[in-house]
């Protein structure tokens, strides 16, 4: 357990030293979301409607993103290596990686949502469906992701291929993640989309880690 | 006495080409195996499969610790890897980087680490980010972990890169002891070692198969 810890800090803090790093998946958000009411133009009504599917589909590029050089930097100077022969087991130590990466990326978007959801005409009474849906849904992100991650980390230009590996994963966190939205624009319980999309959380919390350690065996076995 | 490493039958091969093949390997108390051979004909990959960073095309290695049975068929912390890349991260200070690799494994007090820093040569430098530190410098941060606690078997992939004539002979020094101390090494290295302890072999990999 000590050594979750230290990995945490560990990781918190390589992060923090690097910090243009976490600023460009949420700097992509906050532009990505920008971007439509100057292209569809000011229309209060169309916006509204479409706001759920926008924030959801940029808060998944944004960090799908930010995913791409999770794990290079590792394997480049061989901190994989350390870990897959360390004593403690590779879950475990990946778990502790993907939370902290979450925590600087997907959490930061989660912070920042509501003011862009204000901006695209979002009702407030819907910020609170807002969060809690992309709270429990961003770790699916992260921790999916990771897993494309993890398996192309090998290759010099994964970039592209993570996304085609993981976007299609991506699609029960979406259609959950904007349907509680959709649901709560028109005055409907969403309390179903948000117990499913917690469900989720769990499930890739407690499977993801040993996808993602088994990934990286082989990514450095090669 | 039964070898704390025990390979039989060892076979590799990268991209259809064989690198080598019946290779039997034995590593028991205070020996200390030299890997020889020209380049590319499998040094690295035949201690990456001992320490089963990369699975053998055919054989097997068997760790004899008797806590590897009851945890778990896994390598893991039965030895000690420093390759090529060292694992240590440009951004963090020395003390922080050897704080974590030692976590890994068995942790360090601070005290340990800035002993084992000054006995490596780095005194003065435990909190720079290691990316403002030279090539050799940061090899010696990577090779403080043999001063720490630690697995007793060490395998080292070309240790005494870039390090200058009298790092070299202090760490072959601190191998040999190691060795007479009950500890196990398994190096590569182009150099002809200088002091080696009484329990020292070389492994000859030829070119022929390659």
């Amino acid at each position: 357990m000590s050594v979750f810890v230290l990995l945490l800090k560990r990781e918190a803090r390589l992060l923090c030293r690097r910090p243009a790093e976490l600023a460009n998946p949420l700097v992509f958000f906050a532009i990505v979301v920008a971007l439509f009411p100057l292209a569809v133009g000011p229309q209060m009504q169309l916006l509204q409607s479409l706001s759920p599917g926008l924030v959801w589909v940029a808060a998944l590029l944004a960090v799908l993103l930010s995913l791409d050089g999770l794990f290079r930097s590792d394997l480049e100077d061989g901190s994989l290596e350390q870990w897959v022969l360390s004593e403690h087991p590779l879950p475990v130590l990946v778990l502790a990686k993907v939370l902290v990466h979450w925590a600087f990326s997907g959490l930061a978007l989660v912070l920042v949502s509501p003011l862009l959801a204000l901006m695209l005409g979002l009702p407030e009474r819907c910020l609170p469906v807002l969060l809690a849906s992309l709270l429990l849904g961003t770790p699916v992100l992260s921790l999916l992701g990771a897993v494309g991650a993890a398996l192309t980390v090998g290759l010099k230009r994964g970039g592209l291929l993570l996304a085609l590996l993981t976007l299609p994963l991506y699609i029960p966190v979406l259609i959950l993640g904007t349907g509680a939205l959709q649901a709560s624009l028109q005055q409907l319980p969403t309390a179903g989309y948000l117990l499913w999309l917690g469900s989720l959380t769990a499930l890739a919390v407690t499977l993801a880690p040993f996808a993602i350690a088994a990934g990286l065996k082989i990514s450095v076995g090669e | 006495m039964t070898p704390y490493l025990h390979a039989t039958d060892l076979a590799c091969d990268r991209d259809g080409r064989l690198l080598f093949e019946h290779l039997q390997v034995q590593v028991a108390t205070g020996d200390m195996l030299q890997v020889c051979g020209p380049n590319g004909c499998g040094k690295t990959s035949l201690l990456r499969v001992l320490a089963g960073l990369m699975q053998p095309a055919d054989g097997q290695v068997v760790f004899a610790s008797p806590a590897l049975h009851a945890q778990r068929s896994e390598r893991g912390g039965q030895l000690l890897w420093i390759g090529h890349a060292t694992g240590i991260k440009d951004a963090l200070s020395p003390e922080e980087n050897l704080a974590w690799l030692c976590a890994l494994h068995t942790p360090a007090s601070r005290e340990q680490i800035w002993t084992a820093l000054a006995a490596i040569g780095l005194r003065g430098f435990e909190d720079v980010p290691c990316r403002m530190l030279s090539a050799g410098q940061q090899r010696r941060v990577a090779l403080a972990r043999l001063y720490l606690p630690g697995p007793p078997l060490w395998i080292l992939d070309e240790p005494f890169t870039a390090l200058d004539a009298q790092a070299v002979e202090q760490l072959e020094q601190h191998l040999v002891d190691h060795c007479e101390r009950g500890g196990m090494v398994v190096l590569t290295t182009h150099h002809v070692l200088g002091q080696t302890p009484n329990r020292y072999r070389r492994l000859e990999l030829d070119a022929s198969a390659a």
